[in-house]
């Protein structure tokens, strides 16, 4: 148990200064204050591999470690999509995975927000469409954000997460994200 | 392999290691399979091509390695009502590998087992993708299958069906679980979800640029896949990559080695309960991958091996950084390994769980890390040393536990050897040329890679087409003869240890689907 403290004492804080959101990357502005209201500063994601080669999910791993400390911003993932604010979607969407999708998305409960991850989930990438691939994640499913990279950097899925649940707020905050406005907005 | 005793006669196919081709018939398939099996060899891959518009008909081919590097025997198919003979009756794995074949090529194994693998209803069944007449259709929606998966019948037993979306960020797959209580009697995988073509796609690529592709694969593994690919275009044109490009390669497979075995090492600890690991191993991987990003400009080394050689030089200074960063790392990770090797609890879960004994790893054909871990000593840096791998000495890691344990203590092992080989790389590294210059490319050459990544040996199968096309590319993960032995480590244990049996694993969704 020593060795642990020790080892942790040694290590320090490594988390780092998210970076800002990046505007270009929202598609449609589905948020509202009311929605922002609803999620306050806690957001829950659901990741959905819908046919990525796996890179995409390296990096998103990457959001958890000390230096992007996800969890530290009141962002986590959670196993269940009737959990989550948001899917986090990378592609292409294979066809044996559309039905997957669509279901994981309609058992997402309202309002939710849809971010596609990578060139494949924003363009089809390399893998385009075909017999077996639908291409891009809005093929599939509406999309709001779109974070392209083969993978994206942490950076980038940082940006494009936070732009998610920011860009769209109004000018001023709608209240201190209390407990108690987070309660009001559920009303 | 010695394919004499048979009456057989190899022709030497280009390739990095020692490797033939060899025409069989039918009953003679069946021969060299018993033939490599008796003299210790392994199944390395099976896939199938549609040779018809050259006049040949199906042709099915069976990759086996042994201590002589690599044999291709090649069984002639007239038409698609022929059918081949059932390599799974020697070597298990070939069992899913001869059901993609006909998902995919549309010819099929005299075996008893002809439910489909790869296809899951989102084309018509009696359509075959690799077929050179094949064409889609935008009316083809995706369906739904009925897979007649295997019950277990008794008191008290139920089943737990799981995915394809799974509840971690992992990659989709669907799992059976048959358990009385809190104990599996059976496991039964369902995989394919992530097929997106790959293997088609490469059809429309020119052979200079398949490389890209290749290295999409299976994202963790795209050096390895991407060497492999450069390895068979340079035996399909007869050249070689030059020393500086080779040994930037090795440099950049040991870096996504031990970027993917320290990620591994936090989520195996993460897994069983000792989150502290993870934050610790997640942290010393992403300075990895950073270290990557200011060398080369990508955290995961994609398009860096191409065709002829290496994308980008190492400069100086970043030379200095990995080899600071080399000391520190084994610092850091010996500081760990303590701490993991003194936590009982982990321990407890570690030991004894998830155990697959070497003879029934050698009978099911378990290869590359996982393989190690089970006395299953091959390691094709070691076993057939292509440059630069002949000039470092690279020590091979093994254990006969075969338990999570065993597979930690490979990578622990791994890794710091992996480090070692950094060090010496970037000490050695000899100066000249990044790039060969690629010939024009012949049309109908095969050519072959083989590249032992951090999760196993990676086959990619390469045939030129006409004016610098790809004809046929086959990229083969060590994944598709690891994840049946999955099952068979799972039988015993307890629901629960099943995500940690998994993680010891790590295998590839994408890079088996395709």
């Amino acid at each position: 148990m020593l060795h642990v403290l020790r080892q942790i004492a040694k290590t320090g804080i490594k988390t780092e200064a998210p970076p800002a959101p990046a505007d270009e990357m929202v598609v449609v502005a589905r948020l509202q204050e009311r929605v922002l209201r609803t999620l306050g500063r806690a957001l829950t994601i659901r990741q959905v591999d819908a046919g990525s080669c796996n890179g995409c999910e390296l990096e998103i791993h990457a959001l958890g470690n000390p230096y992007y400390n996800l969890e530290g911003m009141g962002i986590k993932f959670v196993a269940s999509p009737r959990h989550a604010d948001m899917l986090l979607v990378t592609g292409p969407v294979s066809k044996h995975m559309a039905i997957a999708l669509r279901r994981t998305y309609d058992a997402t409960p309202e309002p939710k927000l849809v971010v596609a991850i990578g060139d494949c989930g924003c363009n089809g990438g390399i893998f385009g469409e075909s017999y077996a691939s639908l291409g891009r994640v809005a093929n599939v499913i509406p999309v709001d954000v779109e974070v392209p990279g083969c993978p994206p950097t942490p950076t980038a899925l940082l940006q494009g997460i936070l732009a998610a649940i920011t860009t769209h707020a109004p000018a001023s905050p709608p209240a201190e994200p209390t407990s108690r406005s987070a309660e009001s907005g559920r009303e | 392999m010695n394919v004499s005793p048979l009456g057989l006669a190899g022709a030497t196919v280009p390739a990095a290691v020692p490797a033939q081709r060899v025409p069989v018939s039918s009953g003679q398939l069946l021969t060299a399979c018993r033939l490599c099996w008796e003299g210790g060899g392994r199944l390395v891959a099976l896939w199938a091509s549609d040779e018809r518009d050259r006049g040949r008909g199906f042709l099915v081919r069976v990759a086996l390695a042994d201590a002589d590097g690599l044999t291709v025997l090649e069984h002639t198919l007239p038409d698609g009502d022929a059918r081949f003979p059932d390599v799974a009756a020697i070597f298990p794995a070939a069992n899913r590998m001869q059901r993609a074949v006909f998902d995919l090529v549309g010819v099929a194994a005299e075996a008893d087992d002809q439910r489909p693998w790869l296809w899951l209803a989102s084309w018509p069944i009696d359509r075959f993708p690799l077929r050179r007449d094949f064409e889609a259709s935008p009316k083809w929606e995706p369906g739904q299958e009925e897979y007649s998966f295997v019950r277990v019948a008794g008191d008290g037993v139920h089943e737990i069906p799981v995915g394809p979306v799974h509840a971690g960020t992992i990659e989709p797959g669907h799992f059976r679980f048959q358990v009385v209580g809190e104990k599996v009697l059976r496991l039964e995988e369902r995989l394919g979800w992530v097929h997106k073509g790959i293997e088609k796609r490469f059809e429309s690529l020119p052979l200079a640029e398949g490389h890209r592709l290749a290295g999409r694969v299976s994202g963790d593994s795209t050096v390895a896949f991407a060497w492999a690919y450069a390895q068979a275009v340079e035996a399909i044109g007869g050249i070689e990559a030059p020393p500086r490009a080779a040994w930037l390669r090795a440099l950049a497979l040991e870096r996504e080695r031990i970027a993917n075995h320290l990620g591994d090492l936090g989520f195996l600890g993460n897994d069983g309960g000792f989150a502290f690991g993870l934050a610790q191993f997640s942290r010393l991987k992403e300075d990895v991958l950073r270290t990557n990003r200011d060398a080369f400009g990508h955290r995961m080394l994609m398009d860096l091996v191409v065709p002829g050689g290496f994308a980008r030089d190492l400069a100086p200074e970043s030379a200095i950084a990995m080899r600071e960063q080399c000391s520190r790392l084994e610092r850091e990770i010996n500081t760990l390994r303590g701490i993991y090797d003194d936590h009982a609890g982990l321990q407890d879960r570690f030991r004894t769980c998830g155990c697959v004994a070497p003879d029934l790893a050698a009978t099911l054909g378990l290869n590359g890390m996982a393989g190690r871990a089970s006395g299953q000593a091959f390691d094709l840096r070691c076993d057939f040393s292509t440059p630069p791998y002949d000039a470092l000495a690279v020590r091979l890691a093994t254990r006969t536990d075969g338990d999570v344990a065993a597979r930690v203590a490979v990578r622990f092992d791994e890794a710091l050897e992996s480090l070692r080989l950094v060090r010496t790389i970037v000490d050695a590294l000899p100066e000249g040329d990044l790039r060969t210059a690629l010939p024009d490319p012949s049309a109908f050459r095969f050519g072959l890679g083989f590249v032992e990544g951090w999760r196993g040996p990676v086959l990619l199968a390469l045939e030129s087409g006409p004016n610098g096309s790809i004809r046929r590319c086959h990229p083969h993960d060590p994944s598709w003869s690891n994840w049946p032995v999955l099952e068979h480590a799972v039988i015993g244990n307890i629901v629960p240890d099943f995500p940690l049996i998994n993680k010891s694993f790590n295998l590839s969704y994408s890079g088996h689907d395709l």
